[in-house]
């Protein structure tokens, strides 16, 4: 029943052989050991499996792997360029923004989704984008300040 | 000067972290490995009259585990009555009877739903009211794992006394999930010549250590256990991975094969730990000006269907149900109750966020009756240094509760808050704000003689190329041990941060440093960091090899030097209890702690009369916890703690059906998102405590102390109901309103 | 991941022909995965052969007349919110989408599927009712439309035959002139990603101060969400609250679950119309 279904993954070519109905979240884990993707509840609750296709953020639990033929996925190895880390990454590193760090892939696709779109967010908006990703550890507030620095101009330029 | 301790350099994992590369245990495969699953009962209390495996399952090909495989079929802890898996008896829904493994996670769940548990139901005990009025027996005689008395002056005596007014109350707390996203999960390999090893997702390697010791009956060498990059643990993972190393180590030496065990989070809400239930009883006799002159409490927390840690989280609950208050008289009475419900167990604050919701409920209470306000009731009765605590222990550290109230209340324009949502109420609006206050204390570190007995170790070794590794078993789950270890040795040293690493937990490679419980990784094990460090340091000066005044480069040099020379360049410190603590465990008498956090917690909360719904707006949180080692981790701590506080008192709900869990999906059992979390003001005081690491006190399970009562005092302000449980749902809020109107 | 695979099968349809034509053979339609894919995680998904309908562009996209709105079974609560002429003129929808899951399911869950599902408790269905929506129906032999407060018959079902796909929802754009008020108001356990216990939804429109049209619905207080007709005739006709209120609760039939009270969800139905009524200046 499996059958090869062709995408992109940061950038790169892959044509798995899985079933159609196959989760994304399983794909990238257990086919392209791209490990850095977590599943924390399996019912796109707690946002720990989020990625982006195209661009857009998605709970890679609840993606039949059929919907990604032809798009571009982007995980949380997509993110640094080799070892230099990316405006958000690096936020997070310096303020704060991870504690055990099982939701820090997902939060950091999040923030990136909303930065991608709106640079310049409140609050509120950053509030509203995370609020699909639940985070046990910090109470969001060491988080929202990693966002809001990731948006400031550094003089040193790293990945996006 | 320290160089580091109290700046906040990035987490030494952080890196790992935010690109992905932290490995996780279900991030591991082993070759070979295979995957393994647990059977479990549907019913509360039963005889098991035989196990059968249903047809369309290929059983030859799975490997099958029951207790008859067992040696020793006991998860050790500390009463070792808990079975690795039900033999004969269930005595909780979700108890392990049975484990499968096969290399398919299909054909397991299949198999999985084949097997079928005959059973013989027995009359079970599902509450904590119930246990208490013994309907049923689900321990020994009287349902009663422990019992503990605190007795100070004389409580009877106190209430006979004309000039007192008695004020009595009654306050209950529900299960809490700790909800750690990642969910538990362990992989072990067995073979002949090296026993089990297990990898996996923990809190407590050597108690995972000890569980497979006595299971196997194996020395320490036979059973190595190593952590991995562990997804929160907040308690959770304190005594619940022994029973899943078991399990995963059972599957293993029958299979031969590495055998992983990873829950999915219906399994893990439904089966593992939880915050005790609790209910308190309170009967306070005060004067008329306010001065508590005598408490009298009956504090009962739920255990669940084997003892586990609840004697323990009964002792904190127990010492901390009389708060940082002066009270000449105290009587508690601490019981926890056995029920047929899984066992509840360790989470942040463990028995104390219980009985400190019910003394800071209940003070709000007996300042309406007296016509005080909620502040001064508590500022007339603080304890100061050198007044006593309910155990009779003498305050030594250098606090002034008072002061710090009169900052917070500052800090949060109290007064005039408070008059303004008074005005604003007045006009009826269907939003309604109000402020709510707790005061309150934690104690750091074990209980009593804990640390003692535990006699913890931590090594700290020379590396080949002059930098220096901390040896521990305290994990890293996120708070920061690896970071705060290596600030506390890299000052300790002299050296740069980056020139300390922290080992990885490993049986085989680190000492017993203790379990990552009760706020004592920082002080306790921390202060051992520093005593390791510093003397490693004095082994390099007695080798002749560090010069005054020496750099990071010197201290580099030396150690590879010496490393290079003599082989191995290695220090150990070892907890040495200090002389003028003493405590007397069968009397609860003495030093309960040596230390204690201290805090004042103020919310402010809108509660909207047209869906009863609560909502906090903006939090305080000013606590001195001594030195803080890590400002931005520290914070990062109170913030984290203040939202699960939040979520206990406002939303976490664990429904119960007949001793099983129903809301066992993150969809029904709510957290606080991002949208839920107000502001929180995080403001430190720091006294340095002489028995810390630079003086560094408790810090972790503080913040979920306050939270819900500052919530609960928070809405009764904003409504005039007065909620004596958590969570305050809407629905409740609702109920009393309407009982409240009569 | 407690399903085997094995036991199920995706086909992808082409076109929306070939989609209906696997309908009415049995397959059931799988959009943006968000509830199907919860229940294949849980293995609770008991139907085994689905239609993805996921690449069918036909089924996307806004289209606009002078009279109304056509919105593709695939539009995204994301789409919704993001479309101009939405959030003009059907705020009540936009709220919805907002409040419906956080933004990765807003990226992903359909308003196609949010009515397919049937759920009483979904978010856009009210404000959908209230707003007077249609259904383009399609199947293999053709199409028909059907007002979208016929649509659900009981819990879980539909009036949709087999074989019968839900293409188009279509919003009538308010007459020129007329002045509407949108009142919307979901009540979940927290402020985001919640399941609504109630969810109320209300368009009247106002000539001269005075209301002379209005449709009501709740979600969550009833095997499907209901429209709350005699309420809405009673406010027309001028009665006093009281009664608006009691017709009102002769739809609102409640249960106790793991996520509410029967009582706690019928006073709030009531609390929200006593707003309602205020906010449209018919003072309770």
């Amino acid at each position: 029943m499996a059958e090869p279904i062709a995408f992109r993954v940061n950038g790169r070519a892959c044509v798995p052989g899985v079933h159609p109905m196959r989760r994304l979240l399983d794909v990238l884990r257990e086919e392209l050991a791209l490990t850095g993707t977590k599943e924390g509840c399996g019912e796109g609750e707690c946002g720990a499996c989020a990625v982006l296709i195209d661009g857009a953020l998605v709970d890679s639990c609840l993606v039949p792997i059929a919907q990604v033929e032809g798009r571009e996925v982007t995980t949380i190895e997509g993110l640094a360029d080799g070892e230099t880390l990316g405006a958000i990454q690096r936020a997070f590193v310096e303020h704060g923004g991870a504690q055990c760090g099982i939701c820090t892939p997902g939060m950091i696709l999040a923030a990136k989704a909303l930065l991608d779109r709106v640079p310049h967010p409140g609050e509120p908006e950053i509030r509203e984008a995370l609020a699909g990703n639940i985070c046990r550890c910090t109470g969001y507030i060491r988080i929202f300040e990693s966002v809001v620095k990731a948006m400031e101009p550094r003089g040193e330029r790293g990945a996006p | 000067m320290p160089a580091f301790i109290g700046q906040s350099p990035p987490r030494k994992e952080a890196f790992a972290k935010v690109t992905g590369r932290a490995r996780y245990v279900d991030d591991v495969v082993l070759p070979g490995m295979i995957h393994g699953v647990t059977v479990r009962s549907a019913c509360p209390h039963a005889r098991i009259r035989g196990v059968h495996f249903g047809e369309g399952v290929a059983w030859d090909e799975i490997t099958v585990v029951t207790a008859r495989d067992i040696p020793h079929n006991v998860v050790a802890l500390i009463n070792d009555d808990q079975p690795a898996l039900a033999d004969g008896v269930i005595h909780h829904a979700e108890e392990p009877v049975v484990l499968l493994a096969h290399p398919s996670r299909a054909l397991l769940e299949r198999a999985r739903l084949a097997v079928r548990i005959d059973v013989e139901p027995l009359p079970a005990v599902l509450t904590l009211e119930d246990s208490l009025a013994r309907t049923a027996v689900a321990w020994g005689e009287d349902n009663v794992f422990k019992e503990y008395w605190i007795r100070k002056g004389d409580v009877d005596a106190a209430f006979a006394r004309p000039d007192v007014l008695v004020v009595e109350g009654e306050y209950a707390t529900g299960a809490q999930e700790q909800l750690y996203i990642e969910p538990n999960g362990m992989i072990a390999v067995a073979t002949p010549d090296e026993g089990v090893t297990v990898w996996g997702s923990m809190q407590c390697p050597y108690y995972i250590q000890k569980a497979l010791m006595k299971l196997f009956d194996v020395p320490p060498e036979q059973a190595r256990v190593v952590q991995l990059e562990t997804g929160g643990g907040f308690g959770g993972k304190e005594e619940y991975p022994s029973i899943l190393a078991i399990h995963a180590a059972l599957l293993a030496r029958k299979s031969g094969k590495p055998v992983k065990i990873v829950y999915d989070r219906a399994e893990d809400m439904a089966a593992t730990t939880k915050r005790h239930p609790s209910r308190t009883r309170h009967r306070t006799a005060v004067t008329a000006d306010g001065r508590i002159v005598a408490l009298d409490i009956d504090f009962a927390i739920d255990g669940g269907a084997y003892s586990t840690l609840s004697q323990v989280v009964l002792s904190r609950g127990c010492i901390h149900a009389s708060g940082p208050y002066d009270v000449e008289n105290v009587r508690v009475r601490a019981r926890a109750m056995a029920t047929n419900t899984p066992p509840h167990g360790a989470f942040r604050g463990f028995g104390a966020p219980q009985s400190i919701f019910a003394l800071e409920r209940h003070l709000d209470l007996i300042a309406r009756r007296l016509g005080l306000a909620s502040d001064e009731i508590r500022r007339r009765n603080f304890v100061q240094r050198g007044h006593t605590l309910s155990t009779g222990q003498v305050v030594r550290d250098d606090i002034d509760m008072g002061a710090m109230l009169e900052r917070a209340l500052s800090t949060c324009e109290w007064h005039a808050r408070r008059a303004r949502f008074a005005e604003e109420n007045a006009r009826g609006g269907p939003v309604r704000r109000g402020m709510g206050l707790a005061t309150f204390l934690h104690g750091t570190g074990f209980t009593g003689a804990g640390e003692k007995h535990l006699a913890s170790v931590v090594g700290a070794e020379g590396l080949p190329d002059g930098r220096v590794r901390v040896l521990a078993a305290s994990t890293e789950i996120g708070q920061g041990t690896s970071t705060i270890f290596a600030q506390i040795a890299a000052d300790a040293l002299g050296v740069a941060y980056d020139d300390v690493e922290v080992a990885t937990p490993d049986t085989r490679d680190v000492p017993n440093s203790g379990p990552t419980v009760a706020s004592r990784t920082c002080t306790i094990v921390g202060k051992l960091v520093e005593q390791s460090a510093v003397s490693l340091k004095a082994q390099l000066i007695g080798a002749g090899l560090l010069p005054p005044g020496y750099d990071g480069a010197q201290f580099r040099a030396a150690c590879a030097r010496f490393v290079r020379e003599r082989g191995a360049l290695r220090a150990t410190a070892e907890y040495v209890q200090p002389r003028d603590i003493a405590w007397d465990e069968e009397r609860f008498v003495g030093d309960a702690y040596g230390a204690y956090s201290w805090a004042v917690y103020v919310a402010q909360v809108a509660v909207d009369l047209r869906t009863y719904e609560a909502r906090v707006e903006d939090f305080w949180a000013l606590q001195e916890v001594g030195k803080v080692i890590h400002p931005l981790l520290a914070a990062g701590q109170i913030e984290g703690g203040v939202a699960q506080g939040i979520g206990w008192a406002l939303f976490e709900n664990v429904v119960w059906k007949d001793g099983r869990m129903q809301n066992d999906r993150m969809t029904d059992y709510i957290v606080p998102t991002s949208a839920d979390i107000p502001p929180i003001h995080v403001v430190f005081e720091e006294r340095p405590y002489a028995g810390g690491p630079a003086g560094a006190k408790g810090i972790g399970e503080l913040p979920m102390d306050g939270p819900a009562p500052a919530i609960a005092n928070a809405i009764l302000d904003a409504t005039g109901v007065s909620l004596t449980r958590v969570p305050a749902t809407p629905e409740a809020i609702f109920d009393a309103m309407e009982a409240l109107r009569g | 991941m407690r399903s085997d695979l094995a036991d199920f099968e995706l086909v992808r349809a082409t076109s929306v022909r070939e989609a209906c034509e696997r309908i009415e053979a049995g397959y059931r339609p799988l959009a943006g995965g968000t509830d199907v894919m919860v229940m294949l995680s849980a293995g609770k998904l008991a139907h085994r052969r689905w239609v993805d309908l996921w690449g069918l562009d036909d089924l996307r996209g806004i289209e606009e007349t002078p009279g109304a709105l056509a919105m593709g079974a695939l539009t995204t609560y994301t789409d919704l919110r993001r479309h101009p002429i939405v959030v003009r003129e059907f705020p009540m929808l936009v709220q919805a989408a907002s409040e419906t899951g956080g933004i990765a399911i807003q990226n992903r869950g359909t308003l196609g599927g949010n009515i397919g599902n049937a759920s009483p408790a979904a978010d856009s269905p009210p404000a959908l009712l209230a707003y007077g929506a249609e259904l383009g129906l399609v199947s293999r032999d053709g199409s028909r439309t059907v007002p979208y407060d016929a649509f659900h018959t009981a819990y879980k079902r539909t009036l949709a035959a087999p074989g019968e796909l839900v293409a188009r929802v279509i919003v009538p754009r308010a007459a020129a002139g007329a002045e509407r008020v949108h009142f919307y108001r979901k009540v979940g356990p927290r402020q985001a990603q919640a399941i609504s216990k109630v969810c109320f939804a209300a368009c009247a429109e106002k000539r001269g101060g005075r209301v002379h049209d209005v449709k009501i619905a709740l979600g969550g207080v009833a095997p499907t969400v209901v429209r709350a007709v005699e309420a809405e005739r009673a406010i027309v006709a001028g009665e006093p609250s009281a009664r608006v209120c009691e017709a009102l609760m002769r739809v609102v039939v409640p249960i106790d679950d793991v996520r509410s009270t029967a009582r706690y969800r019928r006073r709030v139905a009531e609390n929200l119309l006593r707003d309602f009524l205020g906010h449209v200046g018919l003072a309770s």
